[in-house]
């Protein structure tokens, strides 16, 4: 019954569904909720996991590929060159610090140095996913001390290559020639160089001249699930393609997502990749959890657990000084070390090359392959304790902690829809130096606004994903400006929902649209022919001989008569769209529009006309204080 | 108790130094309202049947202006155009306005000793505003002198107005307990003079 993929997939995600939602309550966050699912469900559990758990352990680890995709989109090449510093100084310190302390108090414990600081570099990577996905959910990636630890990480995603290059040289045991490796690692030294350097240009190269154009026609059949699919397509090829020359997968997709990270379909890619590395980073902590190998931990539970409290400890201390030496406070130095000191994934793959290399023992191997599982298992419960214990001692007044960096992309205005209306009202933002996000569902229109200079994205803006992307939690205006009423509204509920905080300036075709925005409590609503109408009525009404004045009044006069009718309707255009209610409605509506008609025979700039001062002064002989002011005429 | 407006006009609100700050003075005066003109009316479509009831509603008329050009900024000529039509507030039927107070709260860059006569503007205040103290004996309302803050170029904006916000908010109050000496208020250059320094 293990091997029906289907029962598979319900043990996995009922564990997800049922733990989670309990860990969050609990306020241990989703990660450690994931963790400890894999446990119940794993062999020393409920027993529910398939032998074959491999092949999902596999499958999840498309999740941090994923990851790591999105995190290169995050990147800009610029930013990535402002971080250059942190990533150099602080992450180059914090593993070659880690590896060389680590080596050293193998070397102590009388172990040979090649293996020692082999399992040095190991132990020295932290776990991407663990940590970004608990600080995520904890808001605090964008906090400084959020910043260094995301440079530490990116600095080790980024060492993993050379460290899977040398670990081979550092091995001492014999072991069939081989037998784990494949790929690059089979070739002469110069032919490896060159296939990897191959491989990072075709990803740079595709990236730049091949997907966009790629992308573009994509996105010009208007068809979601083609464009995911394509998103999805992409980030699996490149796994593939860095797979067969034997390179990391992550490390592949992070490069492409640093490529594509300047492209217009940034936010869409965001918005397509971000559910699936979701359920896939789960699916990874789950198997995690059911991987740690609870017979080797009862054999020996002081010599493992001796063996993770030592390189936490040993972890911290050296990220603790790492963060001082670069100018931490002691708080966020606390942070980075309680936040980093775990084992992370690459640590499962480097072991795995290190024992098929022969670098390290079977025994070895898997003691450390406990160990990391159950470090990572440490890691949100460490976080907790962090916040609630560690933390309030170091409480800094709010105001300090407010100044956390925000992004150059948050803009102040997102304009979802950037055709016929959309695109002026963004000319006009843009021109009184109002920072703009554009989205649009139209690729050609966005290439060519691209072209143009202007910041346009792809992209379907009712979807959650795209929004938070286009930075609508930092934004102050959302404004409406699509064709499609429907979608107008469903983009209305999502923002209303999950940025209440968006001022709405929305257009709409015509008048029933208008009613039932305004009786939706929307007030700025705009029907989208008014204002060319109300132009063209004013130069018919020049054409005819009127005076520019006078004709601007009468246009001024007429449209903000005809706004309050519009209100005024909303409120009775009844729910019950009887017709009744709908011929009181026409019937009120044509009487406002011909007192807005008459408005020149009723009270309009009376005091223009000097009518009545006229009569006044030729029927009564004007006397003292009745005289008129002088120059009325 | 007479009711206090303030006709408020200021096309550059936020570039104001002494208006904001002196509006900001009385915003939280009871029995105050506050009428900012520019805000309501950005197109100048003034809405004429309402100014009139607004005016109705009150007793003493405050029009607050930075000094432009030796008047007030353009919104106000075409507020005075066309809400005092005749037949409301002037004419042998236009009596609405009949016994209400009329003042001037002005702003200007130069010092005192330039609004005199023989100064660098050659005519007083008092002078220069006349079309306004006509226009209100016209409607027959009662004219006082206008409150005037001179120099407003050279004041340091965060410390220096203190004075004229707290003169600003005593004339204020004064006008709406009914406190003020209205003949005194009348004869003098500047009312300013007959509230002291607050």
């Amino acid at each position: 019954m293990h091997d029906n993929v289907l029962l598979q997939a319900f043990v996995y995600l009922a564990a997800a569904v049922a733990a989670v939602p309990i860990a969050r309550r609990l306020g241990m966050g989703a990660v450690l909720g994931y963790l400890l699912a894999g446990i119940v469900i794993g062999p020393f559990g409920l027993r529910l996991v398939a032998e074959s758990r491999e092949d999902v352990l596999h499958a999840a680890e498309f999740g941090v590929v994923m990851m790591l995709f999105l995190i290169g989109l995050e990147l800009r090449p610029s930013m990535l060159w402002r971080m250059r510093v942190a990533v150099l100084g602080l992450g180059g310190a914090q593993i070659v610090g880690t590896a060389l302390l680590a080596a050293l108090v193998g070397i102590a414990a009388g172990s040979a140095w090649k293996p020692a600081l082999a399992v040095g570099f190991i132990i020295a990577m932290s776990s991407t996913a663990i940590v970004l996905q608990s600080l995520a959910e904890a808001g605090r990636l964008r906090t400084d001390a959020g910043q260094r630890i995301f440079s530490i990480l990116l600095a080790q995603d980024i060492s993993v290559i050379p460290i899977l290059a040398v670990l081979p040289l550092l091995a001492t045991l014999h072991v069939g020639a081989g037998s784990e490796a494949h790929g690059v690692a089979t070739l002469p030294g110069w032919q490896q160089a060159f296939v990897v350097l191959a491989a990072v240009a075709a990803i740079v190269g595709g990236g730049r001249f091949l997907l966009r154009p790629v992308f573009r026609a994509i996105a010009r059949t208007k068809l979601r699930e083609v464009f995911t699919a394509t998103a999805l397509l992409l980030v699996v090829g490149i796994a593939l393609l860095m797979q067969a020359v034997g390179l990391s997968p992550a490390l592949g997709t992070f490069l492409a997502g640093v490529v594509l990270a300047d492209s217009e379909y940034r936010h869409e890619l965001e918005g397509d990749i971000e559910p699936f590395k979701g359920l896939l980073l789960g699916l990874f902590f789950i198997s995690v959890g059911a991987g740690i190998d609870f017979r080797l931990v009862a054999h020996a539970p002081a010599a493992i657990l001796g063996l993770v409290v030592g390189i936490m400890a040993l972890k911290a201390l050296v990220l603790y000084g790492v963060a001082r030496l670069f100018r931490a406070t002691t708080a966020d130095a606390m942070f980075v070390a309680a936040a980093l000191c775990q084992v992370g994934e690459f640590a499962f793959v480097l072991l795995a090359l290190a024992r098929g290399s022969g670098v390290l023992g079977d025994a070895e191997a898997g003691r450390l392959v406990a160990a990391v599982a159950l470090s990572m298992l440490a890691t949100p419960l460490l976080l907790l304790a962090q916040s609630r214990l560690v933390e309030p001692r170091f409480a800094v007044p709010a105001v300090e902690r407010g100044a956390d960096a925000i992004p150059d992309e948050d803009t102040p205005v997102i304009v979802a829809g950037f055709g016929r209306v959309g695109s002026t009202i963004g000319r006009l933002l843009r021109a009184s130096g109002v920072g703009t996000t554009v989205l649009d569902l139209d690729g050609d229109q966005i290439e060519l606004l691209r072209r143009m200079g202007l910041e346009a994205y792809y992209g379907d803006a009712t979807r959650l994903e795209l929004l938070t992307a286009a930075g609508a939690a930092n934004a102050r205006v959302l404004v409406l400006a699509v064709d499609d009423f429907i979608v107008t509204e469903r983009l209305i509920a999502v923002a209303r929902r999950h940025f209440p905080h968006l001022q709405l300036i929305v257009r709409v075709p015509d008048r029933p649209e208008a009613y039932t925005l305004l009786r939706d409590g929307i007030s700025e609503v705009f029907r989208e022919t008014t204002g060319t109408a109300c132009d063209m009525g004013f130069a018919t009404l020049r054409a005819l001989g009127h005076r520019a004045f006078q004709a601007r009044r009468a246009v001024q006069a007429f449209r903000a008569h005809d706004e309050q009718g519009v209100r005024v309707l909303a409120g009775k255009w009844g729910d019950d769209t009887s017709y009744m209610s709908e011929a009181r409605a026409r019937i009120a509506e044509t009487e406002q529009l011909l007192a807005a008609l008459s408005f020149v025979d009723h009270h309009f700039d009376l005091a223009w006309d000097n009518t009545t001062l006229r009569e006044e002064a030729q029927g009564r002989s004007p006397s003292g204080h009745t005289a008129g002011p002088e120059g009325t005429d | 108790m007479p009711r206090v407006l303030v006709l408020f006009a200021h096309p550059a609100f936020e570039k104001s130094r002494i208006n904001r700050r002196l509006l900001e003075a009385v915003r939280d005066l009871e029995g105050i309202t506050i009428h900012d003109l520019y805000e309501a009316y950005p197109d100048f479509l003034i809405d004429v049947p309402a100014e009139q009831r607004r005016l109705v509603a009150h007793d003493v008329i405050v029009l607050q202006h930075p000094f432009y050009w030796y008047s007030a900024p353009a919104l106000v000529k075409e507020y005075l155009d066309l809400v005092l039509e005749h037949g409301f507030a002037y004419g042998s039927t236009g009596r609405a306005l009949e016994g209400k107070v009329f003042v001037n709260a002005t702003t200007t860059g130069g010092p005192e000793a330039a609004y005199q006569v023989g100064g660098r503007n050659r005519f007083t205040m008092r002078q220069l505003l006349a079309p306004f103290d006509q226009t209100a004996v016209l409607c027959r309302m009662a004219y006082l002198a206008p409150f005037v803050v001179h120099g407003t170029h050279t004041v340091d904006a965060d410390t220096g107005f203190g004075p004229a916000q707290r003169q600003y908010r005593t004339l204020l109050a004064q006008l709406r307990d009914g406190t003020l000496d209205l003949a005194r208020a009348a004869a003098v250059d500047r009312v300013n003079d007959v509230l002291g320094e607050a």
